[in-house]
C-alpha cells in the first residue's frame, strides 16, 4: 500500500516538474504570461508529491514495513525509533529522494523572487533527478525475498549523523538556487545589483548549511571512526568541501559584484561552477566510482546518468554563459592594488585554485583507472602539502582586506596599524607555543601567527561588520584548533590489563576492568578507566565494543571528555590473551576549537542573512 | 589599450602565474605522495626494499598470529595466486578480520615480508579492493 501510493506521489511529482519547466520555457519564449504562469503552481504542486513520498517513507520505516526491499535493507524492529526515522537517508535509493525534497524546499523558497524562468529551471533539474529516481532508484521497490530486515549500518546510528546528510544537502542543494537565478538572469540579459543582492543571499544561506553540515560531519567522523582525526581527505568529504570554497569565492566576488559594480562575470561563473561542483559531488558519491570509506552504490547505471546530466548541465548552462558575456555591463573602473576590491578578488582567485587543486587529487585516481593507466591512491599527504601554502596565502590576505578601504588605498596611514597588528600576532603566538609546549616549530608559528594577525584585522570591525568579522574569526579558530591540536597532541597504543597505567601527556589512564554492556540492537563490552592528573582524579571514561548482531558488524565506541583546551579519547581496540586488551588513548588539545570555529563562521554567515542594512561603501 | 585593460592583464596574468605556480607544486607533491596500490602477485622481486607502496588483498584463515606481549601481529595477504607475509605493531581496525579484504600501506623488507606501517579495512563488511576482485574472479575460473 504505501509504496503504491509512494510511486504514485512520485510519478505525479514527476507531471508537476514537466509542467513547471516546459510550459515556462515556451512561455517565456513566446513572452505568454499565461504560459509562465505555470511555474508556481506546479512548483508547489511538485513540493507536496515529493514531500508526500517522503512522509510514506517515513512511515514505512517508523512502522517496520518489510514488505519494501529498501525498509528492509536498512532498517530492523529493534532498531530504535529515532534511527529508523534517518535510517530513511541511510542509502542510496532514500537519499536521493532526499535530495529531490531539498531542491523542492529551496524551490518554493526562490518562488518568493516571483521569476518563473528560476522556477522554470529548478523544474529542469528536478526533473532529472526525479528520472533518476523512479527509473533508477525507486526506494518503493518491493523487496523480492521475506526479510526480517538487515539493519542500518551501525557507524550511522549517532546523534550526530541524525542531522549531518539534511544539513550538507540543504547546503550544497542550496546552491541550486544561486545557479538557477544566475542563468535565469543570464538568459534575460539582466546581470545587475539586485541579481547580485539576491544571489548573495541565496549563496550565504546555502552557505551556512553547507558549513554546518561539513562541520558535524568532521566531528561525528572523530567520535565514531575511532582513529581521532577530523579529516581524511576522503573523496566523499572532498566532494563537500568542493561546493564550500567555490561558494566562499562565490560570495566574496558577489559583494564585489553588489557593492561596487565590478567583476559581475566572474561571479556569474562562480554561481555557474558552485553548483556543478556539487553535482560533481553527488556523482562522485552515488555512482560507486569511488573506492573509498564511504560508497553506498554500486550499479553503474546509476553513474552513466548522473554523469550525462552534470555534462548536459555544465555544458548548456557555459554555452549560454560565453553566449551573454558580452553582455555584461560592468563599472569601467581602475581597481587599485592596496583596496578591498583587490584583496577580494584576489582571494577568489586563492580559493579557485585551492578547490582546483583538490578536485585533481580527488579525479586523478580515477581518470587514471578509468584510462587503465595503473591504480593509485593520494591520500593526506599530498593534500595536505598543496593545501598548506594555499591556506597560509590566503590568510595573509584575510588580514589585508578587512584594513582596505574599497576605494583609496590609504596605504601610508594604514602603515602603522598593519606594523602593530604584525607584531602583536607574532608574540601572541610564540608566547602561547613557548608556554604550552617549549618547542617553536615554525609552521605551528606561522599559522599562528596568520590567525592572530586575521582576529586582529577584524577587531575593529566587529560592531558595525559583525558577519564578516564572525566568519574570519571563526575560520582562524578553525586553524588554530587544526595547528595546536596537530602539533601538541599525543597519542599511544597500549596493550593493558585491569590494573595497569598508561600516560599520556600530563594525563595518567588506569585500566580498572570490564563489564558488559548490552544495548536494543547489540552486544558489547565497556571498559572503565579512571584518569588522573597530578594524582588529582579527572574523570571516568567508558570506552565500549559493540557488536551489532543483525548485520554481525563489531563497531568501537569512542569515550571522550571534552573541554575547551584539550579532549581525551579513548579507543578500545581488541580483546588479546585472558584480561588483555589494545587501547588507543589520545591527548589532543584545542582540538574543540575546529568545531567552535566551525560554528561561528556559520553564525557569520547567518548574521549576514538577517542584517537587512545593505552598506554601500 | 587603456589603463584597465593593463590591469586587468595584469591580473590575469598573476592569476595564471599562480595556477601554474599551483600545478608544479602539486606535481611535485603528487610524484612523492602518490600510493602505488598492488596486489600480492604484482608485488614482484622488482619491488625494492623500502619502496613505500599500499598491498591489497585477502586475509588468509587461519594466518593471524598476535605476539604474546605488546600489539605486534603477523598475517598473510593473498590474491590467491600469491601470499605475502605482512607484519603489523599497532592496533587493528574493526573490520579486519581473516578471510575478508584489506589493504595494508608499508614497504616490504629484505627478507621479503611486509612491514605495515598502517592497516585499513574498509568500512564495509563486504569490501574487496577491486584490483583483488579482478583477480579472484581470473582465478576462480
Amino acid at each position: 500500500m504505501i509504496s503504491l501510493f509512494g510511486d504514485i506521489s512520485l510519478f505525479l511529482a514527476l507531471c508537476f516538474a514537466s509542467l513547471q519547466s516546459f510550459p515556462t520555457l515556451i512561455g517565456y519564449w513566446r513572452n505568454n504570461r499565461y504560459l509562465q504562469a505555470f511555474a508556481r503552481p506546479s512548483a508547489w504542486g511538485q513540493f507536496i508529491c515529493v514531500l508526500s513520498a517522503y512522509c510514506l517513507l517515513t512511515a514505512a520505516f517508523a512502522t517496520n514495513d518489510f514488505s519494501i526491499a529498501y525498509v528492509a535493507n536498512n532498517s530492523h524492529p529493534s532498531l530504535p525509533l529515532m534511527y529508523r526515522l534517518t535510517a530513511v537517508w541511510g542509502a542510496h535509493e532514500g537519499s536521493i529522494l532526499l535530495w529531490v525534497l531539498v531542491l523542492n524546499v529551496w524551490t518554493i523558497v526562490a518562488a518568493k523572487t516571483r521569476d518563473s524562468l528560476t522556477l522554470a529551471i529548478f523544474g529542469l533539474i528536478s526533473l532529472c533527478f526525479l528520472c533518476f529516481l523512479i527509473f533508477t532508484s525507486d526506494p518503493f521497490l518491493a523487496a523480492t525475498t521475506l526479510q526480517t530486515g538487515r539493519d542500518l549500518n551501525p557507524l550511522l546510528q549517532d546523534p550526530g549523523f541524525v542531522i549531518h546528510p539534511p544539513m550538507l544537502y540543504i547546503g550544497y542543494v542550496g546552491f541550486a538556487a544561486a545557479f538557477a537565478i544566475t542563468l535565469a538572469a543570464l538568459i534575460r540579459g539582466e546581470l545587475d545589483r539586485t541579481w547580485a543582492t539576491l544571489t548573495k543571499r541565496f549563496a550565504i544561506a546555502a552557505w551556512c548549511f553547507l558549513t554546518l553540515g561539513i562541520t558535524l560531519g568532521s566531528w561525528w567522523a572523530y567520535r565514531i571512526l575511532g582513529w581521532g582525526g577530523f579529516w581524511f581527505w576522503d573523496p566523499v568529504e572532498n566532494a563537500s568541501l568542493l561546493p564550500w570554497i567555490a561558494g566562499t569565492a562565490l560570495i566574496h566576488v558577489l559583494i564585489l559584484a553588489e557593492k561596487r559594480n565590478l567583476a559581475t562575470g566572474w561571479a556569474a561563473l562562480l554561481a555557474l561552477i558552485c553548483f556543478a561542483l556539487s553535482l560533481l559531488g553527488t556523482f562522485l558519491v552515488r555512482s560507486g566510482v569511488l573506492v573509498s570509506a564511504h560508497t553506498f552504490a554500486a550499479d553503474p547505471a546509476r553513474g552513466v546518468f548522473l554523469l550525462l546530466l552534470l555534462a548536459i548541465l555544465v555544458t548548456a548552462s557555459l554555452i549560454i554563459y560565453v553566449m551573454r558575456l558580452p553582455t555584461l555591463s560592468q563599472a569601467k573602473k581602475n581597481i587599485a592594488w592596496a583596496s578591498r576590491d583587490m584583496a577580494l578578488l584576489i582571494n577568489s582567485a586563492l580559493l579557485f585554485i585551492a578547490m582546483l587543486t583538490i578536485l585533481l587529487g580527488t579525479l586523478y585516481p580515477l581518470l587514471l583507472d578509468a584510462l587503465h593507466l595503473g591504480v593509485i591512491s593520494v591520500g593526506p599527504p599530498y593534500f595536505n602539502l598543496v593545501m598548506a601554502p594555499l591556506v597560509l596565502f590566503l590568510m595573509v590576505w584575510m588580514g589585508f582586506g578587512p584594513l582596505f578601504q574599497f576605494d583609496q588605498p590609504a596605504v601610508k596611514t594604514l602603515l602603522p596599524l598593519v606594523l602593530k597588528n604584525i607584531l602583536l600576532s607574532v608574540c601572541i603566538a610564540i608566547a602561547v607555543l613557548w608556554s604550552t609546549t617549549n618547542q617553536l616549530d615554525w609552521l605551528a608559528v606561522l599559522s599562528l601567527t596568520l590567525s592572530c594577525w586575521i582576529i586582529l584585522s577584524v577587531m575593529k570591525s566587529l560592531r558595525f561588520f559583525p558577519s564578516m568579522s564572525l566568519a574570519h574569526i571563526g575560520f582562524a579558530m578553525v586553524i588554530i584548533g587544526i595547528m595546536l591540536s596537530s602539533v601538541l597532541s599525543q597519542e599511544q597504543e597500549a596493550r593493558v590489563h585491569p590494573g595497569s597505567i598508561t600516560t599520556v601527556g600530563p594525563y595518567q589512564f588506569l585500566f580498572v576492568d570490564t563489564v558488559s554492556a548490552n544495548g536494543p540492537n547489540y552486544r558489547g563490552i565497556r571498559a572503565i578507566f579512571d584518569v588522573t592528573k597530578n594524582h588529582r582524579p579527572i574523570t571516568q571514561l567508558y570506552p565500549e565494543k559493540r557488536i551489532y548482531t543483525v548485520r554481525d558488524m563489531v563497531m568501537t565506541k569512542v569515550d571522550i571528555h571534552p573541554s575547551i583546551f584539550r579532549d581525551l579519547y579513548i579507543a578500545l581496540g581488541e580483546p588479546l590473551n585472558q584480561n588483555d586488551w589494545s587501547v588507543r588513548i589520545y591527548y589532543k588539545p584545542f582540538i574543540r576549537w575546529i568545531w567552535f570555529g566551525g560554528l561561528i563562521m556559520m553564525l557569520g554567515g547567518m548574521f549576514a542573512l538577517f542584517n537587512r542594512k545593505v552598506k554601500h561603501a | 589599450m587603456n589603463k584597465i585593460h593593463h590591469r586587468r592583464l595584469y591580473l590575469i596574468g598573476i592569476f595564471l602565474l599562480g595556477l601554474a605556480l599551483s600545478a608544479s607544486l602539486i606535481f611535485y607533491a603528487l610524484r612523492q605522495n602518490m600510493n602505488v596500490f598492488l596486489t600480492p602477485s604484482q608485488l614482484t622481486a622488482n619491488i625494492k626494499a623500502d619502496y613505500h607502496l599500499r598491498l591489497g588483498g585477502m586475509v588468509k584463515n587461519g594466518s593471524i598470529v598476535r605476539d604474546t606481549q605488546g600489539l605486534g601481529v603477523s598475517f598473510i595477504l593473498t590474491d590467491f595466486k600469491q601470499d605475502v607475509p605482512v607484519r603489523y605493531v599497532g592496533v587493528l581496525p574493526d573490520l579486519f578480520r581473516e578471510g575478508k579484504g584489506a589493504i595494508v600501506e608499508g614497504s616490504i623488507n629484505s627478507q621479503r615480508i611486509f612491514i605495515a606501517s598502517q592497516v585499513l579495512a574498509k568500512h564495509d563488511e563486504n569490501y574487496m579492493p577491486k584490483n583483488v576482485y579482478d583477480a579472484l574472479r581470473k582465478n576462480a575460473k
